[in-house]
């Protein structure tokens, strides 16, 4: 079949609704990389043959990511005419008894998460059957889905579940009825704001590049997303890559483009085989190629996978990495809208904000900048993780606060401890302490605290975490991942490690401190590219906020959160020990002994105090000493 | 302009399409191949070289039957990923970027596989593993030793 | 014609200058190791860095910004003057053994490094990775038969497999540019040596002498250009012997 119209697209939605909502029952799995990581595969294989085994009629889909990743592996079970229930934690096991269940016509109680309402629920009235609404929920009920429209409710797989969601009418609409001046002036004013980051408005962008009269232009969509510990734009790529693909496509019609580029991060190689998916089917059906839809617009999109390199997401280095070279920023201006790939007016936008395009070009302006705040229109994607309750994937308007997400959403420290500091903005971002939750999350609150906002990256640090440790972290990060061109970030982020090596060392002097803060300004204000130019914000930050904890560490040889291995010793308490004798089994040094039954003991000489047996000890006689 | 005339450029993304295939097909980037991709794609050698060693995802090196990532992104650090990778260390006696005697297992770090609400997080192959312990790696690891490896029954 | 001031000075440049063209346009001096006029700018020694002080406000890399109408210059604020001299700190302590890098570290005051000195197996280290042999084979010449190897502070730069080259004319572009005399480069015999390069290239003798004097690859360019065949063909000393007796001669048959 070929996609010519919109009737050809009224058929498509016709199939796709057949299939999200058939008269059968449906069993979907979320299938997406987090789910995969807990077992989602194995759930998938035990439910279809478990349903083969007792022949129950049962169509099983893979579905994409739902977000409360701490639940995974979610499973939904959609009968006929009832609201569909989700199940949480599912194991292999958990997934035969419910085959077994729903054999016999019932439904397990056991595990059931929460119910999602396919019509919208009246105001104030009470789901049935005692389970909650998703959307009720703690962990949903703040939350305003945009970007994460689709994902886990639709088979990424399918275009036309797409479609009967709403897909490619953006599309449609902005092909046939608007020039590109038109879609460019929608995307202005619905205040939408680059998500990759820094947050540079993207109908002022599409704006410079549409005013260069040269040919040809390109478009980009930046998938590398290098920020260690998020994962925003894998899971739209993996999800829902319909969304991107239109996004892009109608960037492209704005800006006068007829090539897109896809770069997709190399670690992400589900990601790269669902949009390859995506872009082969959207070919087929004639919504990428000539005359798409009949507007006489031609597209296409090719697919490129990085190689594992941050800087990649730089844009300029993207373009270099694209043109076949090395991954290395040039100097701007010249802006890549102006001259980028092989010298030619191109636009790269994040996967977030190509996703949130075509609701803005649906739905509209206005509706769009109602959400979130005046210079903070709309949503943003955080992935919320390491020391938190409930971790996974949120969208909330622009203008929450921190706590609101940390504690409301993500419901406080992970077992209850108390949280120290969150890290926004991933290597380039800062470490915020909890006494600044109150902020309301917008691009300029966040800079003015010494983070940045990032594309989405959130990661919880309790007071387990060593905030020096966390500074030795990032810059050992940036420097293996520096490019190497320019000298502030090559020469001056290996010679921070050095200090902050020293320093959790418990080898560091008071004038260490002067001498990294001088050269964190230095590799701030002189590098080249984003990169070295962010690189120093988490020692900045650290030392802004948490210079205490520096302090212990160069003047009291004692590192507070425990983690310097050089400052702690480990021991066992005899009187807690019962000899259960796990931490010697686990010990991956050798360095614990003891008789069965037996307090044990640790020889100081062989402990590297990798704190494993800390971790494992049932009854928490090992002791940390600082 | 030069003067030496230049060959058109490649399109785009295809040296490094190029290179992931070759790294893909030999497990690491062979000195003829990338010889021989230069001179197919028109590419000057320096700029395929400079690539190939720019890149982490590309080894100079041959690998081990199965590679073992060991993420150390952000989430998986601040919950352990380092207990992980000492374990490992210990179990299998390598260091990260070796290959264990018998040709196994290569053992490398990786800054982030996307699973950081799993953390801590390590990959075999294509195969991802979440909210993992120091403790179920040796059962994790005879599944990859004994047979051609794999998903596990339950998960872990 | 573009107006800006330099160091409160007005300067008019043509369109398409850089801020660093207009600084020395101004007769400021300037120090860079990265730029040279006949190449793309690259930005990558962030010594030039200058503050622009309006209409807008920043410290940037003067060898690859755009000078533009009205724009405001300092090259010696105290933000350039300290990014300048930790710059040449950081290379003193990358290059201790580079007399080129302790004079101009000098010149800026700087005359010790408190960072370190390399390690034992980059003791003797001149190069400062300012990429300009690599860009003046590939963007002048077009051998592109170097490239930078690695990242971050692995980056090098070599030739392929850091092997001889087949790329190599030996014309010696990259000894010529090197800021810092770290490339290695040594006629000897028949033969041209490019120490660094791990490359030896055949040269060409000169039919009337027999002297080795141009690189034996470099022998299309009289193909290329006509008019350099002459040059090609005889060596500088052969050619001006040449010419001399040339000269002579006409003289000769004028008189007569
Ligand atoms: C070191 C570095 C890494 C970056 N990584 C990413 C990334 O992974 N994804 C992304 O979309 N933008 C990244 N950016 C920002 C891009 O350069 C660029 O601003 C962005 O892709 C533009 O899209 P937007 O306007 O939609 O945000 C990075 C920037 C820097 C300096
Ligand atoms: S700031 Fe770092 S990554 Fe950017 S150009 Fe300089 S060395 Fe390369
Ligand atoms: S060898 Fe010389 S020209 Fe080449 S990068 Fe090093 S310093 Fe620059
Ligand atoms: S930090 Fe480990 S998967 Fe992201």
């Amino acid at each position: 079949m070929k996609v010519r119209s919109r009737s050809d697209l009224e058929t498509l939605r016709a199939e796709g609704l057949s299939t999200l909502y058939p008269s059968r029952l449906k069993i979907s799995v979320g299938m997406a990389t987090c789910g995969l990581a807990t077992g989602a595969a194995a759930v998938y294989d035990a439910l279809r043959d478990e349903a083969a085994r007792r022949d129950l009629d049962l169509m099983l889909v893979a579905t994409g990511c739902l977000g409360y990743c701490q639940q995974e592996p979610l499973v939904e079970v959609r009968r006929p005419g009832r609201d569909p229930v989700l199940y949480a934690r599912v194991t292999a096991d958990r997934a035969r008894e419910l085959i077994a269940a729903l054999a016999e016509g019932e439904l397990p109680t056991e595990g059931a998460l929460a119910i999602i309402p396919e019509e919208k629920p009246p105001a104030g009235s009470k789901p049935a059957g005692g389970l909650p609404r998703l959307n009720d929920l703690p962990f949903y009920s703040r939350q305003h889905k945009i970007v994460l429209r689709h994902c886990g409710l639709i088979d990424p797989a399918s275009v036309a579940e797409y479609v009967a969601q709403g897909g490619y009418e953006a599309l449609a609409h902005a092909l046939l009825d608007l020039t590109p001046e038109q879609v460019i002036d929608e995307v202005l004013r619905a205040g939408l704001r680059g998500r990759g980051g820094a947050g540079f408005p993207t109908g002022r962008k599409w704006q410079i590049c549409q005013a260069v009269p040269i040919q040809p232009k390109y478009v980009i969509c930046n998938g590398d997303e290098g920020d260690p510990g998020a994962y925003m734009d894998r899971t739209v790529l993996e999800s829902d890559p319909h969304s991107v693909i239109e996004g892009l496509i109608i960037a492209g019609y704005a800006i006068g483009a007829h090539q897109g580029y896809i770069y997709v991060r190399d670690e992400y190689p589900l990601a790269v085989e669902r949009v390859t998916q995506a872009v082969a089917r959207a070919e087929e059906l004639g919504l990428l190629g000539e005359n798409i839809l009949g507007s006489g617009f031609d597209f296409n999109i090719t697919i490129v996978r990085g190689a594992g390199a941050f800087v990649c997401g730089e844009e300029t280095a993207l373009i270099s990495s694209i043109e076949g070279g090395l991954g290395e920023p040039r100097p701007k201006p010249p802006f890549p809208a102006v001259s980028g790939l092989w010298g030619k007016p191109t636009v790269i936008n994040n996967v977030k904000t190509l996703a949130t395009v075509p609701v803005i070009i649906t739905r509209g302006a206005d509706w769009y900048a109602s959400i979130g705040t005046e210079q903070n229109a709309g949503t943003v994607v955080f992935s919320l993780v390491g020391k938190v309750a409930n971790t996974g994937l949120v969208e909330v308007p622009l203008g929450l606060t921190l706590r609101d997400l940390i504690e409301g959403i993500g419901g406080g420290g992970l077992n209850g401890k108390a949280v120290k500091a969150v890290q926004t903005g991933g290597p380039s971002g800062g470490c915020l302490p909890a006494r600044l939750f109150d902020l309301p999350i917008s691009y300029e609150t966040l800079t003015q605290a010494g983070s940045i906002m990032g594309s989405g990256g959130m990661v919880v640090m309790d007071e387990d975490t060593c905030m020096v440790d966390v500074a030795r972290y990032f810059i050992g990060f940036t420097m293996a991942e520096s490019c190497g061109k320019c000298a502030p970030c090559r020469e001056g982020t290996q010679y921070m490690h050095q200090i902050l090596t020293r320093i959790t060392a418990g080898e560091g002097s008071v004038e260490d401190l002067e001498l990294l803060e001088e050269v964190a300004l230095w590799v701030k204000k002189a590098s080249l590219c984003g990169l070295g130019q962010t690189a120093p914000n988490p020692v900045l930050s650290t030392l802004r906020y948490f210079r205490d904890e520096y302090e212990a560490h160069v003047k009291e040889k004692r590192c507070p959160a425990g983690v310097c291995r050089a400052l702690i010793r480990l021991s066992i308490l005899s009187e807690l020990c019962n000899g259960c004798g796990l931490c010697r089994r686990e010990c991956p040094a050798g360095a614990i002994s003891g008789e069965k039954k037996q307090p044990h003991t640790i020889n100081p000489e062989l402990c590297t105090r990798c704190r494993i047996c800390y971790d494992v000890c049932p009854v928490g006689a090992v002791e940390i000493v600082r | 302009m030069p003067l030496i005339p230049q060959p058109p450029p490649p399109a785009g993304g295809a040296l490094l399409t190029r290179l992931h295939a070759i790294n893909a097909e030999h497990g690491y980037l062979p000195e003829e191949e990338l010889r021989r991709a230069a001179e197919e794609l028109g590419v000057p050698l320096s700029q395929v070289y400079s690539a190939a060693t720019f890149y982490a995802a590309f080894s100079f090196q041959p690998r081990g039957r199965h590679t073992i990532h060991v993420c150390l992104g952000t989430a998986c650090y601040i919950r352990g990923g380092e207990k992980l990778l000492e374990k490992l260390e210990s179990t299998l006696g390598v260091r990260p970027g070796e290959t264990t005697d018998d040709g196994t297992f290569t053992v490398e770090t990786v800054h982030c596989v996307g699973s950081c609400s799993m953390s801590p997080v390590m990959r075999v192959d294509g195969d991802t593993y979440g909210r993992l312990k120091a403790d179920i790696l040796p059962r994790l690891l005879r599944r990859y030793q004994t047979e051609a490896g794999g998903m596990s029954d339950e998960g872990t | 014609m573009i107006n800006l001031t330099v160091n409160e000075q007005p300067v008019t440049v043509p369109e398409g200058t850089t801020i660093l063209q207009a600084v020395r346009a101004a007769g400021v001096e300037l120090p860079t190791l990265c730029y040279h006029e006949g190449l793309a700018p690259y930005g990558a020694c962030r010594l030039c860095m200058v503050t622009i002080t309006a209409p807008h406000h920043g410290l940037v890399a003067s060898c690859a910004y755009p000078a533009e109408e009205g724009l405001m210059v300092e090259t010696h604020s105290p933000e350039a003057v300290s990014a300048r001299r930790l710059a040449l700190e950081f290379l003193l302590s990358r290059c201790p053994q580079s007399e080129v890098i302790r004079e101009l570290a000098a010149q800026e005051g700087v005359t010790a490094s408190r960072f370190g000195t390399p390690p034992p197996e980059r003791a003797e280290e001149l190069c400062v990775l300012c990429g300009l042999c690599v860009r003046v084979c590939r963007e002048a010449i077009g051998a592109a038969a170097i490239g930078f190897i690695g990242r971050g502070m692995e980056r090098r730069v070599g030739t392929p497999f850091e092997v001889q080259s087949e790329a190599c004319i030996g014309c010696g572009a990259c000894a010529e540019i090197c800021p810092t005399n770290a490339i290695k480069i040594e006629d000897r015999g028949n033969e041209r040596i490019l120490h660094t390069w791990h490359t030896t290239v055949e040269l060409h003798s000169c039919p009337e002498c027999g002297r080795y004097f141009a690189p034996e690859p470099t022998g299309f360019l009289k193909d290329m250009f006509p008019e350099i065949e002459n040059l090609w063909a005889l060596c500088p000393e052969c050619r001006r012997q040449r010419t001399a007796r040339q000269w002579i001669e006409q003289e000769h048959t004028r008189a007569t």
